[in-house]
């Protein structure tokens, strides 16, 4: 669905925050990016859905170059971005205005989207609060049937209750034919719905695998002492959290949080590991 | 359903269904939930439940019938019972042994202890 080919990229030109990255995404899945601040998720995002250009290198959405936003390929992708803004208007005038960019709009999902929300569908869209703004252009997102959805933090502003309805609505979002892609800081609130994991650091992909190969190859547990075998620990009540190399085929659960920072800590120690 | 933080996600799904079929909640023959209904309501990924359904098939707990879907299989219940002795004997069994061990516990104490256990909590 999505070929990056050595792609470069900087806001400034003797800047790069991209140095020829390379990444391969397809559809079926619900792709994690994660990241420190300023490590580029967003670029990143915008550079796939044509919002910015890349310097050099090629960027291949469907067989579109996004950076000409064709219309073919617009109307294929859905983009939530972090900051938005939504105009004085109400719910029904908003989709009477943007729905018919989208030929396969379906306007029954989206009103089960706002019902399962709990929208004010007779509110103007200006006087909601951050949440619920965030809720509509979700629902409004996700009808779009696009092939592609690209949340950046979409459970950033969400309420306790919104967040499991989120984490069931994206469930029950994936499609074979359709690829997901979500930033977050807060990988707790989705760790269980992604299912790879897309790790930036130092301009480029510092690591890009599933859920099953990260859990095939390395552990996950709670240790007393540290020994040799352990690539990266952090203390806890009962001893250490610790990631190390899955020797013994041990089914683990993944701890995004841990192998975040196992990353940034220990890349050259990994980084065998997945090669 | 809350998730423990130190079994793979796919393992403790694997738990749940069988805990349903163990229940008598599932029968052989029934229609288990499709992987999407299963994915929605534990909010999980829906890859995450088409592992845990690949696995529970090869255990042969579970089949699918093509374009209908997955269905408990017939020696579910024994399957289920192998399946989980084999995680018992293997994964916390050695936990077990290791208390027994590292506090000295006699095997005649633990043997009265199950014997009340038994009479307690399954003929009261």
């Amino acid at each position: 669905m999505i070929k990056i080919n050595n792609l470069n990229f900087g806001y400034r030109k003797n800047q790069l925050l991209f140095k020829n990255m390379s990444m391969q995404l397809s559809t079926g899945h619900i792709y994690g990016l994660l990241g420190k601040n300023g490590a580029g998720k967003s670029t990143l995002l915008k550079n796939i859905a044509g919002l910015v250009y890349a310097d050099s290198g090629s960027m291949d959405v469907m067989g579109y170059d996004p950076s000409k936003r064709q219309p073919a390929l617009l109307t294929e992708i859905c983009f939530i971005p972090e900051e938005f803004y939504l105009p004085s208007i109400k719910i029904d005038a908003f989709v009477k205005a943007n729905a018919a960019f989208y030929p396969n709009f379906d306007h029954p999902y989206f009103t089960a989207l706002l019902a399962e929300f709990d929208i004010p569908v007779t509110q103007k869209l200006i006087d909601m609060s951050y949440g619920q703004k965030k809720k509509v252009i979700i629902a409004f997102g996700l009808a779009t049937q696009a092939k592609l959805v690209i949340m950046d933090e979409p459970t950033n502003g969400l309420d306790i209750p919104s967040k499991a309805q989120f984490r069931k609505i994206m469930a029950s979002a994936l499609t074979e034919d359709r690829c997901i892609i979500i930033s977050t800081h807060q990988v707790r609130d989705l760790d269980n719905l992604i299912d790879t994991v897309i790790m930036l650091d130092e301009n480029s992909v510092a690591l890009k695998a599933s859920v099953e190969e990260i859990t095939n190859r390395l552990c996950f547990k709670r240790v007393k002492e540290l020994d040799d075998k352990v690539i990266y620990a952090e203390p806890s009540l009962a001893g250490y959290n610790a990631v190390m190399q899955n020797f013994h085929q041990e089914d683990s659960k993944l701890d995004l949080e841990l192998l975040f920072n196992a990353v940034l800590a220990e890349k050259n120690k990994l980084k065998p590991i997945f090669n | 359903m809350e998730f423990r933080d130190n079994k793979a996600i796919y393992l403790q799904i694997a738990e749940y269904v069988c805990e349903h079929i163990l229940l008598g909640k599932w029968n052989t023959d029934e229609k288990v939930p499709s992987v999407r209904e299963m994915a929605v309501e534990l909010e999980v990924n829906p890859n995450t439940v088409m592992r845990t359904y690949e696995l529970l098939q090869n255990k042969n707990i579970i089949n699918n019938k093509r374009g209908i879907g997955f269905f408990v299989a017939d020696d579910a219940i024994a399957n289920v019972k192998s399946y989980r002795k084999t995680q018992f004997m293997d994964d916390e069994l050695p936990v077990v042994f290791r208390n027994v061990y590292l506090l000295n516990i006699g095997f005649d104490e633990l043997e009265s202890r199950y014997n009340t256990f038994v009479k307690e909590t399954f003929n009261p």
